[in-house]
Parts: C-alpha cells; structure tokens; sequence
C-alpha cells in the first residue's frame, strides 16, 4: 500500500505544494487525482464532479515528456485546440485567431523566437516554459505539476519558480505542485502538505500492518496572493520551517503519532478509519 | 605537438584515410578477382566460372541495351522493372497493415488480447515454406510473389511498430487526454504521426528479407524479374550474366536504403535531431 486514507481538498486559487521522502507516493497521488492511475478506493472530485480518466478539467506539466515531440513549440501550445476540432479546423479563421492568440502568450513567456522548433531543440528550461504555456492555454481548472523544475539547473530553477509565480498570480491559478524539495515546496506553496510513511497509530508496531504514506502536516506558509522574494530563502524563519518539516515528514527515526499530526491549515481535515481509532486487540 | 595515430589503437583518428582505408578491401577484391580470373583463362581459354571484367562489361553491355530477340525488350530494364515493382508493391502493402496492426495492438487491450497471440503464431511460420502453397493457391502470377514478400515482411514491421508504440511514455496518451483529445484523438492524431518515421526504419530493415523472398520466388516461377534471370544463367553457367547481376541487386538495395534514409531525415526533422541527439 503506498497511500492510506487520504482525504485532501484543494481550495480554488491555492497553490498546495505536496512534499515527502523519495517513495512516499507524492506521485502517486498526483497521479489518482490526474486519473492516470486509479485509487483502490476512493474519489476524485473537481468542484464537486467526480472525475476519474484524464480530461480538460485538470492539466498537468510533467518533468520530462509534456511536449509532443513530432510537433513545433506553437504547434504543441495549439495541441489542445487542434485534437478538439477535425483536421481541417486548421482552415478557419477561428485558428487563425487562436493561433495569435498563443503567439502572444509565448512572446510573454519569453519564448516566441523558438516558436518554429521541435522540442528536441530546446533547453530543459525553455521546455518547461512551453510546457506550462501549453498547459494554462487549455484553461484546465486545477493545474497539476509532479517536479516540474527539478530536472533544472538551480538559477534556470529559481527563474522558473518565480515566473510561475507571477502566472498563479496573473490568472489566478490553482495549482497542486509535487517536489522532492522542501526548499522549493515552502517557497512556491501558499499550503504545505507533507506526506510521510514515518508515523505511529492504534495499529501497533507489528510490521506486518501495511501503513501507506498519510497526510502528516498540512500547513499554511503565506497569504494567498502575496510572492515573496527569492531573498526570503536566507532567512531564519524559512529555514526553521524547512527543518520543522524535515523532522515531521523525512526523519524515519522521528514519528508523530497520528492524533497529534499538525495539521493548521484552515480547510484541512483528517479522518482516522475504524481500524486506527478502535485498535483490534 | 601530440600527434594522435592514424590507424592503430583506441585513440586513432582516420580523418582523412578514412576513404583510403573504405575503398581498401574493395580494391583487394577487385583487384584478387582480376588476377583469379587472368589466370584461369591463361590456363583454360573458354573458362566460365571467372569471366573477366570485359567480358562481364560486354553481357551487360548487351543486357542493358540491345532488344532480347526471343523476349521483343531490353531484358535488365524489364527484370529490374518487374522485380522492384513485386518487391514495392509487397513491401508498401506489408508497411500499411503493418502499422495498422502494430499500432493498434498496443494502443487497445482488447485489440491485443485477440490478435497478438495469433500473430505471433503467424510469424513462426517460415514464409519460404508457403512458397508451394502459394503458387498452388494463388496460381504463378504476380500475386503469389507479392503475398509472400508480403508474408515475409509484415510480422517483422508489426512487431517493430507495436514495441515502438509501448516504448512512447504514458505521459503522453495522459497529456493529449488532459488537452481534451478523445481516445481515438490520442491513438491516430498523437501516437500515430510519431510513429510513421519509426515505420520507415522498420521498412528499411524489412527490405533485406523483401529481397530474399522476392529472389527465391523468382527462381522458382517466373518469366521475368532479377531473380529469374540470375536462376535462368545458373542453368546456362552463365557466370558472367550472374555476377553483375548481383551488384546490380546490391545496388538497388543500397539505392533504396538511402532514398527511404533521405526521405526519413527530411519529411521528419524531428525525429532525425531527436536520434542525434541521443
């Protein structure tokens, strides 16, 4: 069992970073609520449809293989639009305008000039670019991100998270981040979630009780809204929350116990099954 | 200044001897057969097995451009019309049901679960085999020739195209569904243009088969074609019809690889930078 009993929402225009230790099933969960995989139990639900395959409701920007790579970087942002209509929709004036439409948003996200390139082409970080923009062009209702940055150098990094920034900012995206880095998770997220296997319950030690990865912090980090410098990276406070999550989340030999699990954030909420409130003896 | 070697060692850098040392064992087999063949015919002056270059030169000569008294046509023209056309047509046919096949196998469970075992089965079957089946079948014509470099060909490219296909990630069928593509959207509008580069890598490997069943059904029944005329020779120890007429075949052959190569890195420019990458 990789997850156990999670029980998550996800308010609108929050950008919910997911962290945890490598294994831990961030992914996992991205996954379910993408409908690439499926729950041995459970729901995924988008303002209060359930959803299971993957659809327009939910866009997703992965590390690696988000652009097709037989088409053009314009053509890849004109992806959605184009396997929404017949072939020939490439004739209407209706592409045309769609077509100018996503030359604008490349010219904003800096990369018009690649526009006629194949995505073999380009750098890991001009890839990551055109794969937001082709993403956000959908308009998806949540945005999905499993470790979109880390396959990036750290200064191509930073500018990244900062443009993404300015995006949540600009049309007020909700977006739900997987990151194997707590440094990236506490600057980015307006919520921080942990997920962790490295906890104790009713259950006992026994290792024969399969325990999945649980929500084992849920907090908020700043007021919606407001980007904070990079420069926030060298103070106390961040760093004192960075080993606040370490210890809670990452550390095996450090386990909370699952009724005193901190979980602050307003809209978070934690169930215990039966099993786990009613120990069997 | 460090000189790195020429030829010899891990660390050797050709550069320009590259064509010298290319062109070196051609020249050792041109130039061991002429000697081979001057002797023997000092030796035996009606000696068959190793007619010289001119005597080849002048077969060929004829071949290629006198009109066959018995047949009415230029015979090598209308051997190397007949033979690449049969060996086009099966190829071309195998290529299209090839992809279709392939790609729909991985793409649909239930498309799989039905056809793989079965083609599976199919493909264990040596086509030379088929051969009397064939010609009883479908008669001497053209189309038992076709069919069996049809049959010779098609497993392989299907296979090639269905492991391809696995081979394109997951992440891709999920972000061309995430764009709203519906299940046919994502298996013919996203999975398939990547694939039909694949597919002509997959024919070129085909070819090499297409030409030894297209030579075998030849030699067994035919009226025309490469094949035909290379058995026809045999009969007749005609060695000097027989020996260009294989570097005339070698020929085609590389002449085809290249085409389907050009035509590759051109209408794909994607796919060529993609490998070049890697």
């Amino acid at each position: 069992m990789v997850l156990d009993n999670i029980d998550l929402s996800v308010p609108p225009r929050d950008l919910t970073a997911i962290v945890g230790p490598s294994g831990c099933g961030k992914s996992t969960l991205l996954r379910i609520v993408l409908g690439q995989d499926t729950p041995l139990a459970g729901e995924v639900f988008v303002y209060g449809d359930p959803v299971m395959r993957p659809d327009l409701s939910r866009g997703i920007v992965y590390q690696n293989y988000s652009l097709l790579p037989h088409l053009t970087v314009l053509q890849n942002v004109l992806a959605g639009d184009r396997l929404r209509h017949s072939v020939f929709w490439r004739t209407t004036g209706e592409y045309r305008a769609k077509r100018d439409e996503a030359m604008q948003f490349l010219k904003k996200a800096g990369i018009a000039e690649h526009a006629h390139k194949y995505p073999a082409q380009l750098s890991g970080g001009q890839s990551q670019r055109v794969a937001i923009v082709q993403t956000l062009f959908q308009r998806p209702k949540i945005v999905l991100m499993d470790e979109p940055f880390s396959a990036l150098d750290p200064s191509t990094r930073e500018n990244m998270q900062l443009w993404l920034l300015e995006l949540w900012r600009e049309y007020q995206l909700t977006v739900f981040f997987v990151t194997h880095d707590l440094e990236e998770a506490c600057f980015l997220g307006t919520r921080l979630v942990a997920l962790s296997p490295y906890y104790t319950d009713d259950r006992g030690d026994d290792p024969r009780v399969m325990r999945g990865s649980k929500v084992v912090m849920d907090v908020p980090i700043r007021h919606a809204g407001r980007i904070s410098p990079p420069s926030v990276k060298e103070t106390a406070a961040f760093g004192e929350m960075i080993e606040h999550v370490r210890r809670n989340a990452f550390d095996p030999t450090h386990r909370q116990h699952v009724e005193r699990f901190e979980l602050l954030y307003q809209y978070s909420w934690h169930t215990l099954t039966a099993d786990e409130s009613h120990p069997k003896t | 200044m460090y000189k790195p070697p020429r030829i010899f060692g891990i660390y050797a850098e050709p550069n320009g001897a590259r064509w010298i040392l290319a062109a070196l064992p051609f020249v050792i087999l041109v130039a061991g057969y002429a000697v081979t063949s001057e002797m023997m015919h000092a030796a035996t002056p009606d000696e068959k097995l190793f007619p010289t270059f001119g005597q080849m030169a002048n077969t060929m000569w004829r071949l290629a451009t006198e009109t066959n008294k018995g047949a009415g046509q230029i015979l090598l023209w209308t051997d190397t019309v007949a033979s690449l056309g049969r060996l086009l047509c099966g190829v071309y046919i195998a290529a299209a049901i090839g992809l279709v096949l392939g790609v729909n196998m991985a793409m649909f469970p239930g498309f799989r679960a039905t056809f793989a075992p079965f083609i599976t089965f199919l493909s264990i079957i040596p086509p030379l085999a088929l051969i009397s089946i064939l010609l009883i079948a479908l008669g001497v014509g053209e189309v038992s020739k076709v069919t069996l470099i049809f049959f010779g060909t098609v497993f392989v490219i299907t296979r090639d195209i269905y492991l391809a296909t696995l081979a394109i990630p997951i992440e891709q069928t999920v972000k061309a569904l995430t764009l709203g593509a519906t299940q046919l959207g994502v298996v013919y509008r996203v999975i398939l243009p990547q694939i039909i580069p694949r597919l002509l890598s997959a024919v070129r490997l085909a070819l090499g088969s297409a030409w030894l069943f297209l030579i075998a059904a030849e030699m067994i029944a035919a009226s025309d074609g490469l094949g035909y005329r290379i058995s026809l020779a045999r009969r007749l120890q005609n060695m000097d019809v027989i020996y260009p007429y294989v570097l005339w075949i070698t020929l085609l052959g590389f002449m085809l690889d290249t085409i389907l190569r050009r035509l590759t890195s051109w209408l794909y420019p994607w796919y060529t930078s993609d490998n070049s990458k890697s």
